[in-house]
């Protein structure tokens, strides 16, 4: 008995190895949303194009994605061709232009092409406070029912999509 | 003659030193300022903003940061509390936006009691680990000097005895 006392410092270690192992794999910078299973907050924003005014009620019937962008934002050109390649596929993608310039923004999509089937201009980031967004790109998945399903936060590749996005498309 | 030089020399290096670094800003205070009506207001806001975490840069707080977002906090902390919200209804709203992430003192619910009674736990155990350590290095010395004067004690009485005999 007081031999198998002797191996407890070293099941200790293994077992505190075995737990910072495993935080290893874990990103410290993902954090889900408070939003999640809540329907969008209100919003009154207008269209970059066609400065119409559109409140939640204008978005349409899920699934999509709100994909949060901005000009200043490298990282959104980097995602944006694979943006366009999901939207080619039947992904409806919708953009929130958070804290832009519209001209600027008009233009962006001019020369990149327009991946999003409409785009709320928020040059406040009044939404984007709402949303809880802290950073772009950012992208949220919005479900049937028009609740925040999940956050994903950085670019998304083909990667993220296959992994985590796409299983709230049901099996293709 | 040249020594005096010198040290003058070095005061006015030193003098010069202390002049320039009281003179910088310091470096880490945030740009912007906001003007409040009140030195409560103020105040309650210098509290808020090192109480609320930006949800950027995760190790600091939005009174610290320069990211983009902790500005944006900084400006919606200062408009409520200026529109008279008191701390609980900020404090609600930015945990509704952003989680208890947000916050530094988060509210004990079974997702952060382990954060809240954690390090007290982890006391506990340390102070049990050391008490029994301390009792147990108490005992053994002690042990060996009864052991040792019984031993004592036996020999005497076997020396009277031999004697005697």
């Amino acid at each position: 008995m007081s031999r198998l006392k002797l191996f407890l410092p070293l099941l200790a270690f293994v077992a505190l190895a075995g737990l910072l192992y495993r935080g290893l794999a874990l990103d410290p910078t993902a954090l889900p949303s408070a939003r999640l299973g809540s329907a969008l907050p209100n919003f009154n924003l207008t269209e970059l194009h066609s400065n119409e005014l559109l409140s939640p009620s204008q978005m349409p019937d899920g699934p999509y994605l709100l994909n949060v962008w901005a000009t200043w934002c490298y990282s959104c050109r980097v995602e944006h061709a694979f943006l366009r390649d999901l939207s080619d596929r039947g992904v409806a993608i919708i953009g929130l232009n958070y804290k832009d310039d519209r001209a600027a923004a008009l233009q962006w999509l001019a020369d990149l092409g327009d991946p999003y089937g409409l785009t709320l201009f928020d040059p406040q980031g009044t939404l984007g406070l709402d949303l809880g967004v802290y950073g772009a790109p950012e992208t949220y998945v919005i479900d049937q029912q028009g609740a925040v399903a999940y956050r994903h936060v950085g670019i998304v590749d083909e990667q993220v999509w296959e992994r985590t996005l796409s299983r709230y498309w049901g099996e293709p | 003659m040249l020594w005096r030089g010198w040290s003058r020399g070095i005061r006015l290096i030193l003098g010069t030193c202390v002049v320039v670094l009281l003179g910088l800003p310091e470096t880490h205070a945030v740009i912007e300022t906001y003007e409040f009506s009140s030195a409560e207001l103020e105040q309650r806001y210098r509290m808020l903003s090192q109480e609320l975490r930006c949800p950027k840069c995760q190790n600091q707080n939005i009174a610290d940061s320069n990211a983009p977002i902790a500005r944006d906090l900084r400006a919606e902390l200062a408009r409520q509390l200026e529109r008279g919200a008191n701390d609980e209804e900020i404090l609600a709203f930015m945990v509704e936006r952003y989680g208890e992430f947000v916050r530094y003192r988060p509210e004990v619910n079974d997702q952060t009691l382990v954060l809240w009674i954690g390090p007290w736990l982890l006391l506990l155990l340390g102070a049990g680990i050391v008490l029994r350590s301390v009792r147990r290095s108490g005992e053994g010395p002690q042990g060996d000097a009864n052991a040792i004067t019984a031993a004592r004690g036996a020999l005497r009485k076997r020396l009277h005895e031999q004697e005697t005999e």
